[in-house]
């Protein structure tokens, strides 16, 4: 049996490429973690898969700055976490700590409201 | 129980400069008849929206500052709906806020003035903060210069 499905692999295997027991992932690229840590910022990779890349040290712009009160109405320094397409960035790009980034969210969704920033752009 | 409120309106952009000061009068009268007071409105000139609200690209902004219950700002509210040249407006209760910075603001001028006091600053706080940080040097060196 063994050598009949050994024998059989070279002949059909056309995208199998290793032995039986291994199955392929989704696609060719990620091999040990799940591709969602993987878009953090190119090499400050996460903590799983034995990644030995340091984080950037990013820190929190409104904690360094000690700017307090996060207002809808300065257009500027929201524009700042904003992407080109109008959506708020995830705080792991922008290295926001959790309140900052709540605050900031909650601004920027009023000052869409009020038409300062868009709801959706290109 | 007086509360602050932040409401910020857009106008339409073709509108005039007195029917704006007659719709904001109006505006105050109003809040002041409910038992309310304005605190402050501002202009903040025409800017581009950054969608188009009613077939409008552009809108002259205006923020109001007024203090007083709920109720006025639901008065408030239904009647700028009901305007026609106001086509959008937000309200935003300030004054929560407001008391977090000030006491975040409170609490950073007392460390600042525990760490910087050694000079100048322990003649003009009357022991009101304990300053354990600045005991071995300012206690009695500028004591009432």
């Amino acid at each position: 049996m063994a050598e009949e499905t050994k024998t059989a692999a070279p002949e059909t295997s056309v995208a199998t490429t290793e032995a039986p027991a291994a199955r392929p992932e989704g696609g060719p690229s990620p091999r040990g973690p799940r591709p969602g840590g993987r878009p953090g910022g190119g090499p400050g990779g996460p903590r799983e898969g034995g990644r030995k890349f340091f984080r950037r040290k990013k820190v929190c712009k409104f904690c360094v700055e000690k700017i307090d009160g996060i207002n809808y109405k300065d257009v500027r320094l929201l524009s700042q976490f904003v992407a080109e397409s109008g959506k708020i960035v995830p705080r792991r790009l922008t290295g926001v700590c959790t309140p900052h980034q709540r605050r900031l969210a909650d601004a920027i969704k009023q000052a869409r409201n009020i038409a300062l920033l868009p709801f959706g752009g290109r | 129980m007086q509360r602050t409120y932040e409401l910020m309106f857009i106008v339409r952009p073709d509108m005039a400069e007195e029917e704006q000061d007659k719709l904001i009068s109006n505006l105050e009268t109003q809040v002041g008849n409910a038992g309310g007071s304005v605190k402050s409105v501002e202009r903040m000139g025409k800017r581009r929206l950054a969608y188009t609200v009613r077939r409008f690209d552009d809108g002259i902004y205006m923020l109001m500052v007024l203090e007083g219950e709920g109720a006025i700002v639901k008065e408030v509210e239904r009647r700028l709906r009901v305007t026609e040249p106001v086509i959008k407006f937000i309200t935003v209760r300030v004054d929560e806020e407001q008391k977090r910075l000030a006491k975040i603001k409170a609490i950073r001028d007392t460390k600042v003035r525990g760490k910087g006091t050694r000079a100048a600053e322990a003649a003009a706080v009357p022991a009101v903060t304990p300053e354990p940080a600045a005991a071995p040097g300012a206690e009695s060196a500028p004591v009432s210069a």
